[in-house]
């Protein structure tokens, strides 16, 4: 179908992609029964990237436009990995100076008193 | 138009600086072969992205930042069942809830470009109606972590002070936006059932299907980052 006529696709497409989305769902909600660590987080990435692509791909129909638009579209937010870089960074770094300047007290060298052995 | 871009060359002596970016800016010329709407929801969607972007990193930020254990979302949105504690329970039942609307509202797309008007506005009925359901459970939660849980942007007692505002703000803002999508669905879907868009086109169920999986779109990161990190 041509553009002119609008986004017109096989209903049996997006019964299809509609049952991926709960599967992955149910899979996304299966990894709170996980331990936290490596292991967790990259199930919850995994699920979550198939998910977003199921649904910008499939029901958006961002598969089915041309490349002018995908990538005005799609490219620009690749900008964002950049903040996310450097609040990681700062992030780090600001935890870093509360739990060496603000944590719970360290008794200065020859200062031990009994107030600081609560 | 070649006359006219024409007229404009010719004009280029006489025209002000301001005529002239009219001029160019103005001249027939299509980058985005869709419909100018669609292109313009595109464009608004991605402005958005920005700014949700932009949250979930403020949270993010927060979150590794604070010396305080942060508080366990799992435990925080766990609802008691029968005596039995389920973790996540009801963000769970919000997620199929919004995964089920973005169902319907595909397939409203699909029976607009058939020109089926009964189905389309009744299928956009039906996910308004999932909209506003899932915008009901979530007045429900914020009102269980108010009351319930203490739980104040600027406190709560299970940890880190930022787990309130991060909420408050990610969800709220979320939340903002699908009421505004169920609004805009019911006129849209009013719309199509008087036959105003048996002229047009109905490219305008599409454009509204795009704002709505967005929304569905949004939640799935909310769910990944906030609900189960």
């Amino acid at each position: 179908m041509s553009a002119a006529t609008g986004q017109q696709h096989p209903l049996k497409l997006y019964f299809w992609i509609w049952g991926l989305l709960f599967l992955f769902s149910g899979f996304s909600y299966a990894t709170d029964f996980l331990p936290h660590g490596y292991f967790r987080w990259g199930l919850i990435l995994l699920f979550m990237v198939a998910k977003a692509g199921f649904i910008i791909a499939i029901f958006m129909h961002m598969a089915w436009e041309r490349k002018a638009l995908i990538w005005a579209i799609l490219g620009p937010p690749v900008v964002l990995l950049v903040l996310i870089a450097l609040m990681v960074i700062e992030g780090d770094y600001t935890e870093f100076t509360r739990l060496s300047s603000f944590s719970a007290p360290v008794v200065p060298a020859g200062h031990a008193t009994a107030e600081e052995h609560h | 138009m070649t006359q006219s871009h024409a007229t404009a060359t010719h004009a280029a002596d006489t025209e002000t600086a301001w005529q002239s970016i009219a001029t160019d800016w103005s001249a027939d010329r299509q980058t985005f072969h869709v419909p100018w709407g669609k292109a313009m929801m595109w464009i608004f969607l991605l402005s958005d992205t920005f700014i949700f972007t932009c949250f979930l990193t403020g949270y993010m930020n927060v979150r590794v930042s604070t010396a305080t254990p942060w508080p366990n979302p799992s435990e925080v949105f766990g609802l008691e069942v029968f005596g039995v504690s389920v973790p996540l329970l009801l963000i769970g039942i919000m997620t199929f809830d919004l995964i089920t609307s973005s169902g319907t509202m595909a397939l409203a797309v699909n029976f607009g470009y058939r020109r089926d008007r009964g189905r389309t506005a009744a299928l956009m009925f039906m996910t308004a109606a999932f909209g506003a359901l899932f915008v009901a459970m979530q007045a429900f939660e914020w009102t269980k972590l108010i009351t319930g849980e203490g739980v104040r942007p600027w406190g709560n007692p299970m940890g880190a002070s930022q787990f309130g505002a991060s909420f408050f703000m990610i969800t709220g803002f979320h939340g903002l936006h699908v009421s505004a999508g169920v609004v805009y669905l019911c006129i849209v879907a009013f719309k199509v059932l008087r036959g105003d868009y048996e002229k047009r086109g109905y490219e305008i169920v599409e454009i509204a299907g795009l704002y709505w999986h967005f929304v569905d779109l949004v939640w799935v990161f909310i769910f990944a980052f906030f609900y189960l990190w």
